[in-house]
């Protein structure tokens, strides 16, 4: 199994959702969920340490592909990811996923945590900073309302850049 | 160095007005700011106070900007724990876009000068208030209605 033991947490988003946490876990792990606030996509996930974890596009192509670390339900999942569908992406190393559920009051925490292996430059780190916010906002609005927001995300400029200039 | 500084992003399914409105109407704020609320009259270099429900202030400062419905500006200093407080000033700057039909706020909070205490403190609220803004706004009702 993969290692993580050096990898860095880099951002960090918390958000309370009135929901029980293992509503919060539903709407994290299963695909009719994940459809509907993240991008289109289908998670597609083997429920043990050491599983396989993807998220495919509506055509089944697989657009992100990791290995899970943690699957503790409803309370902690964890996973590797890469993001193979995008031109300039699959060349970075894996980062970390976890997600922790806790009850707060009557409500669900979320705290998500993206961590990485290798000094990662700020300008590759805005594209999940913008897009995490967006994705568990849908999320919260999903669960809470049953209808998610609809925010199509582009990767941000100095992201691309970033990319490009590391493959150099 | 950058400094001591916490930023939150939340999209919330309303009007840039409805958000304004709710950032800023007393009556609003105390269903999801756990009973606090605002006294200020909103315009530009008028004092600002963020008061308990009990009445207490909790921070205190000035209106920077304010430029309805999309940025609002506060100098903001914490009057109630010391050890905050002697932080010292922090700058508190809000901003609200429609984003493809949905509000995206951004609450950006920064220190004027060194410490760890007021930007952690901030943090930890920032979410709590923010998604129990948002739930408002899009449900009727908060997340939660007191702090856990």
């Amino acid at each position: 199994m993969v290692d993580v033991s050096t990898f860095k947490p880099n951002t960090v988003y918390v958000i309370y959702i009135a929901a029980a946490p293992e509503r919060v876990w539903q709407g994290l792990t299963d695909p009719a969920f994940t459809r509907q606030y993240f991008g289109g996509l289908a998670v597609e996930v083997e429920p043990r340490a050491g599983g396989s974890f993807r998220m495919l596009t509506p055509d089944g192509r697989s657009h992100i592909s990791g290995e899970v670390v943690e699957w503790s339900p409803p309370r902690r999942f964890s996973c590797t990811w890469v993001v193979e569908g995008m031109p300039g992406f699959a060349a970075l190393p894996a980062c970390l996923v976890t997600y922790d559920i806790e009850q707060a009051g009557g409500a669900a925490r979320l705290t998500m945590t993206e961590s990485h292996s290798w000094e990662i430059p700020d300008a590759i780190l805005s594209g999940g900073r913008q897009g995490w916010p967006a994705m568990l906002s849908s999320l919260k609005s999903l669960l809470e309302s049953g209808n998610p927001l609809s925010i199509k995300m582009e990767p941000p400029r100095e992201m691309l850049e970033a990319l490009k200039a590391l493959k150099k | 160095m950058s400094k001591p500084s916490f930023v939150y992003v939340t999209y919330i399914r309303a009007t840039p007005e409805k958000v304004w409105q709710a950032l800023t109407e007393p009556a609003t704020m105390k269903k999801y700011w756990f009973g606090a609320f605002a006294e200020t009259d909103w315009k530009p270099g008028s004092p600002w106070a963020l008061k308990f429900d009990d009445g207490r202030v909790a921070d205190a400062g000035e209106i920077l900007e304010a430029d309805p419905p999309k940025r609002l500006v506060i100098r903001w200093r914490n009057e109630w724990k010391p050890e905050i407080k002697a932080e010292g000033w922090s700058r508190c700057t809000m901003t609200i876009e429609l984003h493809q039909g949905v509000a995206q706020l951004t609450v950006r909070h920064e220190l004027e000068g060194e410490g760890t205490k007021f930007i952690e403190a901030v943090s930890g609220g920032w979410p709590r208030i923010l998604s129990n803004l948002k739930s408002l706004l899009e449900t009727g009702s908060v997340t939660y209605e007191t702090k856990a």
